[in-house]
């Protein structure tokens, strides 16, 4: 167990590394800085501005200070919205954005599963067509469109809903929704695909044999195999839904952090672009490790400790 | 299987709940505009209309310290919580703000402006010209923690530059110096006719002393002093600011408005949903995310009453290269312009009552407090087809060409300016056969291809800074940072340069209008396109809240009827 997670540290500090070079370099690669502007700057102010933030020096003495500053935990402050740290705007906008995400996950997965497992069920009957339809159109409806025809239909046709916000309870029905919709369509397709597969294996025709009844032989066998692929998918969704939902946070007007994000690589302001990068890394390496380490627990054929990579 | 047949079940109990409620929930809104039609009609009703004002200012301010603000976003914010020495009224024209009167010494170069004394901070703290002073040298300081990037703003004053650039290092060379708490002294490099339009813009505000021990001041709420009609009462970063009345403020009386609040959104879709709801009072420019133009035909029909479209100050253009061949060429450069047709442009792609540019200096821009455009003829040159044929013809020889060559036209990513230049490049293509190449290219990209001068053609606007035409027309002399065209044009320079120390104002006009005309009439440098319009809606029952013709939107006056 202490190797794994030996093992998976060196590679996170590694991918970190990685990480904070590609987009320190393709930063620097696109034209403009944090002070171009439609109206001409003089140049003395300009070059003021620059040597402010460092921006007058070499790259290469701007790559390794940055570097340095990270080690220390330190991410400056924004270039272009005077004054404040970047660690602000993560504690500002981030709770929104993860509050947000994690009702989509646990909707998501509820919902997916129990789609899923009904159709694989009552396979080849009206269920099981009727869960895939749903899926189907969940998959093929992009969550930007989910989301407008949503807001229209809920918001101001039928005012049950606010258009934008996310104070009261209700006000994450609808964004929840739309960012859900694409994650239960493929939740459900994964589940019912494996369930099937699992139904039909002889181990559960050995169970019915033995006279184990349907929901012994469900609780103890199908669901836990079954479900397994959802689980792997669990990691990249949790990065997925918590950090990428800018379009949907953009529609319903929630000042999470992927709004930011988008702003700042409009504003050059390449502080907040590495601060919110390095922390989405950081998001996106944690959720990987916790779906490894859960799903050792799920199949005991894995092993912590005694593979040397536990991605499955 | 038994939640999925509860979820079901809800789900069609929603459904169906929706359905039978359609009808009267669609109605609810206009039921609830009713009363207010009605109001209007009976004056008597109006007092117990709630005065709160909600609008959508797009994104978060960038800095709410006036000093480091350069951007239309924080300046509306900053317009409603601030006064500088003068302020303008909603034809963009000069009035009395924290200072009361003011006198200008015959050479024009020494303004003493006396301030009323009941002028006071949010917190109670009288306004003095000591404020004005400690703001001003502060915008000009070159050692402050964060540089202004608007400061040059102030190299109106003397020695502003001078101190800033380190020439000098004594700040009390500036010229700007307070002899009393409420009398200010300011001397100017050369005589500026419009300085007292700049004394209105958020870079000349005051800032309280305080600002001097914390460069933070102006990040939340609580520790921002201001001086103007409102305050803030609270900042929830990147999503909403709330405004009240400032209790201290010398004209309290003035302001009906309770509340105002700001919303930051960017969607356009949601912002008229909100609207549509009555969840928002106001949507449209200055901000990003206005009203869509496919949508205004439909609102005029639609929105008759809350659609309003008036004149800006602002001119919408495209730029030649004036160092590529073949633009270097004029009769090039007025060929393209003359072929045209930039009444239908404005009446079938942009929409928003648009008017029909042929001239730089737009309506709505003034000279000596009267309306530049209705003094100097803006009509430098016609539309004609078969002349631009023939100049096209003339000018490729010229250059040595015997076909204008396929070239390729840049605009910044945005759906109107992409339908702008689609419409340009057909009129190119029917009436002159040019092949021409559309690009969008992403702001910021945008702004650094223009100034390196790699294009050929590119979009541009222009907003003023004051309002006086030299800020339109000092933009293309040799050496101006904003010269992104290569135009180089001795007869245009001395003008301008003449200009710019001329204290008669009848012959300051002349030189501006010859210059004009060198600029547009005798080169075409750049090729006008149409005068910019303000696009809002806003509900009927809101009143004195507007645009002004300087793009500033100003709601500090507005009441609810």
């Amino acid at each position: 167990m202490f190797r794994y997670i030996l093992n998976k540290f060196v590679f996170f500090v590694l991918a970190m590394f990685v990480l904070a070079s590609i987009t320190f370099i393709l930063m620097k690669a696109i034209p403009g800085d944090p002070f171009v502007s439609e109206k001409a700057v003089p140049p003395d102010v300009k070059a003021r501005l620059l040597a402010q933030y460092g921006l007058d020096k070499p790259l290469y003495v701007q790559y390794v200070t940055y570097l340095g500053n990270l080690l220390t935990g330190d991410l400056g402050i924004s270039m272009k919205l005077a004054n404040r740290a970047v660690v602000d705007f993560i504690r500002d906008s981030f709770p929104l954005s993860l509050k947000l995400g994690i009702t989509a996950i646990f909707t998501s997965v509820i919902i997916g599963v129990t789609l899923g497992m009904t159709a694989a069920f009552r396979h080849r009957k009206l269920m099981d067509s009727t869960a895939m339809v749903i899926a189907v159109l969940g998959v093929s409806v992009p969550s930007f469109v989910m989301a407008a025809i949503l807001q229209w239909l809920f918001a101001v046709r039928i005012p049950m809903f606010n258009v934008v916000g996310l104070v009261q309870a209700k006000d994450y029905v609808l964004p929840t929704m739309a960012l859900s919709a694409m994650p239960i369509a493929y939740i459900a397709r994964l589940t019912r695909s494996n369930m099937l597969e699992v139904l039909h294996s002889d181990y559960i025709k050995t169970a019915r044999a033995k006279g184990l009844n349907s929901w012994q032989i469900m609780r103890r066998h199908v669901l836990r195999n079954g479900i397994l692929p959802v689980v792997t998918f669990l990691g990249p969704l949790t990065a997925n839904v918590i950090t990428g939902s800018f379009i949907i946070e953009q529609i319903f007007g929630i000042a999470g952090l992927g709004k930011i994000y988008v702003q700042s690589i409009g504003n050059r302001d390449y502080s907040l672009i590495m601060g919110i990068t390095i922390f989405y890394g950081l998001i996106l390496m944690t959720a990987r490790f916790f779906t490894d380490v859960a799903y050792g627990f799920i199949d005991p054929r894995i092993k912590l400790g005694k593979r040397k990579e536990g991605s499955a | 299987m038994l939640v999925l047949l509860v979820l079901m079940l809800s789900l069609s109990t929603i459904l169906s709940a929706c359905t039978s409620s359609t009808a009267p929930e669609a109605n609810k809104p206009t039921e609830t505009q009713k009363p207010n039609n009605e109001s209007k009609n009976d004056p008597s009703k109006e007092t117990t209309a709630k005065q709160e004002f909600r609008f959508n200012l797009a994104t978060e301010p960038p800095s709410l310290d006036p000093s480091l603000a350069q951007d239309v976003t924080s300046m509306t914010i900053l317009n409603a919580t601030f006064e500088g020495l003068t302020s303008t009224d909603a034809n963009s024209k000069v009035i009395p703000g924290v200072a009361e009167k003011w006198d200008i010494s015959p050479d024009g170069k020494k303004y003493t402006f006396t301030l009323r004394q009941n002028a006071k901070w949010s917190n109670g703290d009288p306004v003095t010209a000591h404020d004005f002073e400690f703001a001003w040298k502060r915008v000009l300081n070159p050692n402050l923690p964060q540089t202004s990037p608007y400061n040059y703003q102030l190299y109106y004053i003397k020695n502003g530059e001078a101190y800033f650039t380190k020439k000098i290092k004594d700040s009390n060379q500036i010229g700007v110096k307070a002899t009393g708490d409420y009398t200010l002294e300011v001397e100017l490099e050369n005589p500026a006719p419009y300085f007292l339009d700049l004394t209105a813009f958020a870079t000349y505000y005051p800032v309280h002393k305080s600002a001097k021990d914390n460069p933070a001041w102006a990040n939340e709420a609580n520790t921002i002093i201001s001086n103007g009609p409102f305050k803030i009462s609270s900042w929830a970063h990147s999503s909403q600011i709330e405004l009240v009345p400032n209790e201290h403020y010398h004209k309290r009386d003035e302001i009906k408005l309770t509340k105002v609040t700001a919303v930051m959104l960017e969607d356009t879709n949601a912002v008229l949903n909100m609207y549509e709801t009555n969840a928002l009072d106001y949507i449209g420019p200055p901000f990003n995310g206005g009203i869509p133009s496919e949508q205004i035909p439909i609102l005029k029909q639609t929105k008759k009453d809350e659609l309003v479209i008036k004149p800006q100050a602002s001119t919408y253009y495209y730029l030649f290269n004036n160092k590529v061949k073949p633009f270097d060429n004029k009769k090039v450069r007025k060929a393209l312009s003359m072929a045209l047709n930039r009444q239908l442009l404005t009446e079938k792609i942009t929409l928003g009552d648009q008017k029909p540019a042929f001239a730089m200096v737009p309506p709505g821009i003034n000279i000596a407090n009267e309306e530049f455009r209705s003094q100097v003829d803006g009509n430098y040159f016609k539309e004609d087809i078969a002349e631009a044929q023939k100049l096209l013809a003339e000018g490729l020889k010229e250059s040595g060409l015997d076909k204008m060559p396929a070239f390729t036209m840049k605009y910044n990513t945005n759906d109107l300016h992409k339908k702008v230049a689609q419409a340009v490049a057909d009129m190119w293509k029917q009436n002159l056969n040019i092949d021409v190449k559309l690009q969008n290219v992403e702001w910021t990209v945008f702004l650094d291809q223009r100034t390196a001068l790699d294009y050929e053609v590119a979009r541009a606007g222009w907003n003023p800074d004051y309002n006086d035409p030299m800020t339109f027309l000092d933009l293309y002399t040799t050496g101006s940072g904003n010269n992104d065209l290569g135009f180089n044009n001795k007869k245009y320079d001395d003008l301008i340069k003449a200009a710019m120390k001329e204290v008669d104002l009848a012959k300051r006009q002349d030189l501006l209008a010859s210059a004009e005309k060198v600029l547009i009439e005798e080169e075409m440098a750049l090729l006008p396109i149409y005068y910019y319009t303000s696009i809002t809606l806003i509900k009927p029952n809101f009143k004195n809240i507007y645009v002004d013709p300087l793009a500033n939107f100003r709601f500090d006056r507005g009441y609810v009827e």
